[in-house]
């Protein structure tokens, strides 16, 4: 747990980079500092580990007080990634993992397999890659190696300054997924820097919005998009927040229940009136496993022909865990922009439907009744 | 004349080898006290806060290039013979030839512990490292090279120099151009100024050989990419 207290940093040059700056994050807690550039994130999260000595408050670990601890047993204890990922370019990747745990004094066998520990957690090959120098790597396997050495020693807090910045944006969406899986098997309290509120709202459970030195919004992702405390806020993230929002949810929260099922067996003319009688112009044909077919329009039941022959296989299904974003996107894809949901058996679990989502959304917003426009169902 | 100095070649090896020894050993022992000397202050002027200082040093490291050698043995010589230590011969050539090696070894160490990536230092701090530790295990590993292409520079430039230090009785391979001088000795003086010359580039091929030998390896991959 970090605590801090009135932290005020003033440069020596008059530069007042944080004010008054009082927050708590939580044991096991993902909390990204977010804001435009030059707000104070950097400088709030440095002087987490007194790379920056403050000017006045106090930060807390684990109930602690930092400055009563000696300087570098504190930095030895959090893990730490910047930006620039500073590897040492003259020593090999698993003695950059474990610089901590030779400072540490660890044996030399115990620093090799916590080294090839770290490399599988991220991904890479130990036996491929633990003797190689950085300058033998991608810009995007540094990032990991930069990542597996702040996790060097284990330490129970990390902090790290933008540690996916610098990278091409589909490495750096890889990188944030593979970290939120090793962030779900490590759970660490983690102080994460970023000027990119999608990696915000993707990544945090919190987010500290500062302006100018000041904590704006201390709230949640889906607060600080649905209820933003005001005007900057709402500018920050943007005029579409809603879409951003969509990541949020999963297609299981969402979803219903589909509204008309047939069966392999049933007669075109016997569906064609159940169609008729929900006022839908679809039905989701299943076999006897619960299986999803796909899709039945009026159109297919015209020529009368049996249904095991218009079968067509459906183009794009959704699974439970499947994030709205990507299930918009899919929607547009499918043949009449409904969503089937299937579970991790491959049965049919619900259905999505663009009015069915603004409705459930809609709920969260703190301004729908005002709107009017939105996405007609 | 050629001939000559071929004959005398043939006829005395002992006499040249004695005199190339000599002259070896006066530069070694001038270049392992400017190399002490001169990593320890450029390790100290390289530190925190120090830069006025560093500027200091370096301009006086410079000034004291700008000696004529035969003046700084003269001047030297003062000094030890007041200090009524021995002021001609071995003493006041390595005297003069560590000044003269100092300033490209103080100066390659100050610049390449300044260049060190602030990324890499910052990285090393924020991990704990205390401030011995970022020296010796980032910023001295990284800046090893480039200490050895000053020491390189000093020791080639000091078999030159060291040549005049037989003027005033250090031996070495300025003896036989000295003499030869005196004599008339066309020979001798060939044969002095060739050994100089060729010494300056074996020592140089065994110098560039040892900074490739001392750049670390994963630095060194990135050189040659
Ligand atoms: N060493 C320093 N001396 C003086 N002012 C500084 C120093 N370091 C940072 N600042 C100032 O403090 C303010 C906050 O800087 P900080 O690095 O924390 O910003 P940031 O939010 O991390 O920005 P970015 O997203 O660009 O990294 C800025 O106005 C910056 O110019
Ligand atoms: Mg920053």
């Amino acid at each position: 747990m970090i605590k801090l207290e009135h932290v005020r940093k003033i440069f020596t040059d008059g530069t007042e980079a944080v004010k008054d700056l009082s927050l708590e994050i939580g044991e096991g807690e993902f909390c990204v500092f977010l804001g435009p550039s030059g707000c104070g994130k950097t400088t709030s999260m440095k002087m987490i580990n007194r790379l920056i000595p403050m000017t006045s408050g106090k930060i807390y670990i684990q109930g602690v007080d930092t400055m009563k601890l000696n300087v570098n047993e504190l930095r030895r204890g959090i893990g730490y990634a910047i930006q620039n990922i500073g590897l040492f370019p003259h020593l090999t990747v698993e003695q950059n993992i474990a610089t901590v745990p030779m400072l540490k004094n660890w044996s030399r066998a115990k620093q090799r397999s916590r080294a090839e520990e770290l490399l599988d957690l991220v991904g890479m090959d130990p036996g491929i890659f633990i003797d190689r120098y950085p300058s033998e790597l991608s810009g995007g396997q540094q990032q990991r190696i930069g990542v597996a050495r702040s996790l060097g020693a284990d330490p129970p807090i990390l902090l790290m300054d933008e540690p996916f910045g610098a990278i091409d944006p589909i490495t750096r969406v890889n990188l944030q997924d593979e970290f939120l899986k090793i962030q779900a098997k490590i759970k660490k309290t983690i102080a994460f820097v970023t000027h990119d509120i999608n990696e915000a709202i993707k990544m945090g459970d919190k987010i500290v919005l500062m302006k100018d030195g000041e904590l704006v919004q201390y709230s949640d992702p889906s607060s600080l998009l649905y209820t933003p405390k005001n005007e900057f806020v709402r500018n920050f993230v943007g005029a579409d927040r809603v879409l951003k929002s969509l990541r949020l949810h999963k297609a299981k929260d969402v979803m219903q229940k589909p509204p008309l099922l047939v069966q392999i067996g049933e007669a075109p003319s016997r569906i064609k009136e159940r169609m008729e009688k929900n006022m839908l112009k679809w039905a989701m044909l299943v076999d006897e496993n619960e299986h999803f077919l796909g899709w039945i329009t009026p159109d297919d039941l015209k020529e009368s022909k049996r249904i095991k022959d218009i079968i067509k296989p459906p183009t794009v299904t959704a699974t439970l865990g499947t994030p709205l974003n990507e299930a918009l996107s899919m929607m547009f894809n499918s043949v009449i922009g409904t969503l089937a949901v299937l579970d991790d058996k491959k049965r049919l679990a619900g259905v999505l439907s663009f009015q069915h989502m603004r409705d459930v959304l809609g709920q969260y917003m703190d301004d729908s009744k005002t709107d009017t426009g939105g996405i007609q169902g | 004349m050629w001939i000559q100095a071929w004959n005398y070649l043939l006829n005395h090896p002992d006499k040249i080898l004695g005199w190339t020894l000599q002259h070896l050993y006066i530069i070694l022992v001038a270049n392992v006290a400017a190399a002490i000397i001169g990593i320890l202050i450029g390790i100290y002027i390289s530190g925190k806060g120090r830069e006025h200082i560093a500027e200091t040093v370096i301009y006086f490291a410079s000034i004291m290039m700008t000696i004529p050698s035969l003046a700084l043995y003269g001047i030297l010589m003062g000094i030890l013979s007041l200090l009524s230590l021995p002021s001609i011969g071995f003493l006041p050539v390595v005297i003069a030839l560590t000044l003269y090696g100092l300033l490209p070894i103080i100066r390659n160490t100050y610049a390449a512990i300044r260049e060190v990536d602030p990324a890499m230092i910052e990285a090393g701090r924020g991990m704990g490292m205390s401030e011995k530790q970022i020296l010796t295990k980032v910023k001295l590993p990284l800046a090893v090279p480039i200490i050895m292409a000053g020491l390189r520079q000093a020791v080639v430039m000091n078999i030159g120099i060291a040549a005049i230090g037989s003027y005033i009785g250090a031996g070495g391979l300025g003896q036989p151009i000295f003499r030869g001088i005196a004599n008339y000795r066309t020979d001798l003086i060939l044969i002095g100024a060739i050994c100089v010359s060729l010494l300056s580039i074996i020592v140089d091929m065994i110098m560039g050989r040892l900074e490739w030998l001392t750049t670390p390896k994963g630095v060194r991959i990135r050189r040659n990419q």
